[in-house]
């Protein structure tokens, strides 16, 4: 049972991945991108972690896909035309594709070679509240900090460009 | 009967389980909509639905008479036009986002009570409260929050697919609204776990600890969380109300300036759809809030259900937890329908300036407040 539903849920993520990049709709794409959320928090419980399947749900499919959908649909996007390719769009591709094979080169060579690691020995921290919010306070407390201050910057980035400052010289 | 039911697989038991479930709150919802026309028939001093009768039931005495005053065949004759009425699908609707909206509104909404416990009993062979819920996981309250907060795409895509003015505006309000409020319920319902997990536990999102630590013995322990976090209930309830779309909040809809909102270009049995989703909302709603704040099933503050049941029969003492749940959920779908008739429905600059500039800073300042005090109690 669990390997069918991986293989479903698997399958709904990927094919939901691959349908936000060739999608000319916008809102087809958020909505794509949803089911793919769906997916993933699938995985999640498959996997013993509920508490991240539903952050999962809660955060990303709950409150960010709803706000891509707002922009969306208040700047009223419609797929249009795709534009041609421009130079740097080539070369971008160009590198793209070799890292792409070198990817698969690597994936390729070392199929099998891997060893799984022992299940019992991997901290359940995404199954447990009380484990996770300690993970979230003393290993990962750096990184959840500089996080944090990174969204803030964005946030007052926002802010700044998109305020008018009239009347409010010094303060540029 | 008993043994053939725990015989069976353990899908076919779940999937019996749910099916219940939604055969008590679906027609829980028809049951909202015709308590709604006759709440406000009678806060505005008129009888309400009162004429339809089936002919045999009115040559019943008394019953039959009765049953047509209260108005149930009114509901009976509205549920079999949605079902008879001619399927009308606007030309300019963009098809598959037009039919999948109704049932994205339907499937979390029932969903929902998955994660919701409405009722306790005592285990036999262990002696303890035991809760009635079809899914027992300790993430509780995330869970319902975060297939609650599914809901909205149903709202946008209906306005979005109707591909008309104002459904698009009913939509773009819907999810500006529901993002904006679901803040300040998550902020205030912290304050509640806070509480409920004291330092040294194994860390607990489940409602039915949250019912639990409000029946424990003494001042403190027996009190109901409505007493002793009036502000984040408060608080819950304001956000509430704008997350299940019901007046004073009703921006999404609002038929005085955007026709119906999101649901303008739908009839018969796809609106009916959206109908029985909103219901269920409000139901599942008033469920959590009492859970998280009135106690859940104990009958009285300080009167834990434990105590009432602990000398009844197993199946007698499930029945009054039930009992209690829902005459408390039923109260508070009453509150609902008593503020709709009572208040005026606030315009859309100010459901955004309440939320953000007054909700939001209260609920923080709530969080910041309690956090202080239950880390002093704590430390005394």
């Amino acid at each position: 049972m669990p390997d069918i539903l991986f293989h479903l849920f698997a399958f709904l993520t990927l094919a939901s991945s691959v349908a936000v990049v060739i999608n000319h709709n916008a809102v087809n794409s958020a909505l794509a991108f949803l089911v793919g959320l769906v997916g993933v928090s699938g995985l999640f419980v498959l996997l013993d972690s509920f508490l991240l399947a539903v952050l999962m749900i809660l955060v990303y499919a709950g409150a960010v896909v709803a706000l891509f959908l707002f922009i969306i649909m208040l700047l009223d996007m419609q797929g249009g035309e795709r534009k041609s390719f421009s130079k740097p769009t080539a070369v971008a591709a160009v590198i793209g594709s070799a890292l792409l094979v070198v990817c698969s080169m690597t994936l390729i060579r070392s199929f099998g070679g891997l060893d799984a690691p022992d299940a019992a020995s991997i901290l359940p921290v995404g199954a447990n509240l009380k484990h996770y919010g300690d993970q979230l306070f003393t290993t990962y407390l750096l990184p959840v900090q500089v996080v944090g201050f990174l969204l803030l910057t964005a946030m007052l980035g926002v802010i700044v460009l998109s305020k008018k400052f009239d009347g409010m010289g010094d303060v540029k | 009967m008993i043994d053939l039911y725990l015989n069976l697989p353990v899908w076919v038991q779940a999937t019996i389980k749910g099916l219940i479930a939604i055969g008590v709150l679906i027609p829980v919802a028809g049951a909202c909509s015709m308590a709604e026309r006759k709440v406000s028939a009678w806060i505005q001093g008129r009888p309400g639905p009162n004429r339809a009768i089936v002919p045999w039931v009115a040559w019943i005495p008394f019953v039959g008479k009765a049953l047509q005053r209260l108005g149930v065949f009114h509901l009976m004759a509205d549920g079999a036009k949605f079902v008879f009425k001619e399927d009308v699908v606007p030309g300019h609707v963009n098809k598959f986002y037009y039919y999948v909206a109704p049932l994205v509104a339907l499937i979390p909404a029932l969903c929902t009570i998955v994660v919701v416990p409405f009722g306790a009993y005592i285990d036999a062979t262990t002696e303890t409260l035991k809760p009635l819920i079809l899914a027992d996981v300790d993430v509780g309250i995330l869970a319902v929050f975060a297939i609650g907060s599914l809901s909205v795409y149903a709202l946008i895509l209906a306005g979005w697919a109707s591909n008309s003015k104002y459904p698009f505006l009913g939509g773009v309000r819907a999810s500006a609204q529901l993002i904006s409020y679901e803040l300040s319920m998550t902020l205030s319902v912290i304050p509640v776990f806070l509480w409920v997990n004291a330092p040294g536990g194994n860390g607990t999102l489940s409602l039915f600890d949250v019912v639990e630590s409000q029946s424990q013995a003494g001042f403190l322990g027996g009190m109901w969380f409505i007493f002793l976090m009036p502000m984040c209930a408060f608080i819950f309830l304001v956000a509430l109300f704008a997350e299940t779309n019901r007046q004073p909040f009703d921006m999404p809809e609002s038929e005085s300036d955007l026709v119906g909102g999101f649901h303008t270009e739908y009839g018969e049995f796809k609106w009916s759809l959206f109908f029985v989703a909103e219901y269920v909302h409000m139901t599942i709603g008033s469920g959590v809030f009492v859970l998280l704040f009135l106690g859940g099933w104990n009958p009285l503050p300080w009167i834990p259900l434990e105590m009432v049941i602990s000398s009844m029969p197993m199946w007698l003492g499930a029945l009054v937890g039930v009992g209690c749940f829902l005459g408390k959920t039923f109260f508070f779908i009453f509150f609902f329908m008593w503020v709709r008739w009572t208040l005026p429905r606030f315009r859309y600059d100010q459901v955004m300036k309440l939320g953000w500039q007054k909700l939001l800073p209260l609920a923080i300042a709530n969080v910041i407040f309690y956090a202080l005090a239950i880390a002093m109690i704590e430390l005394s």
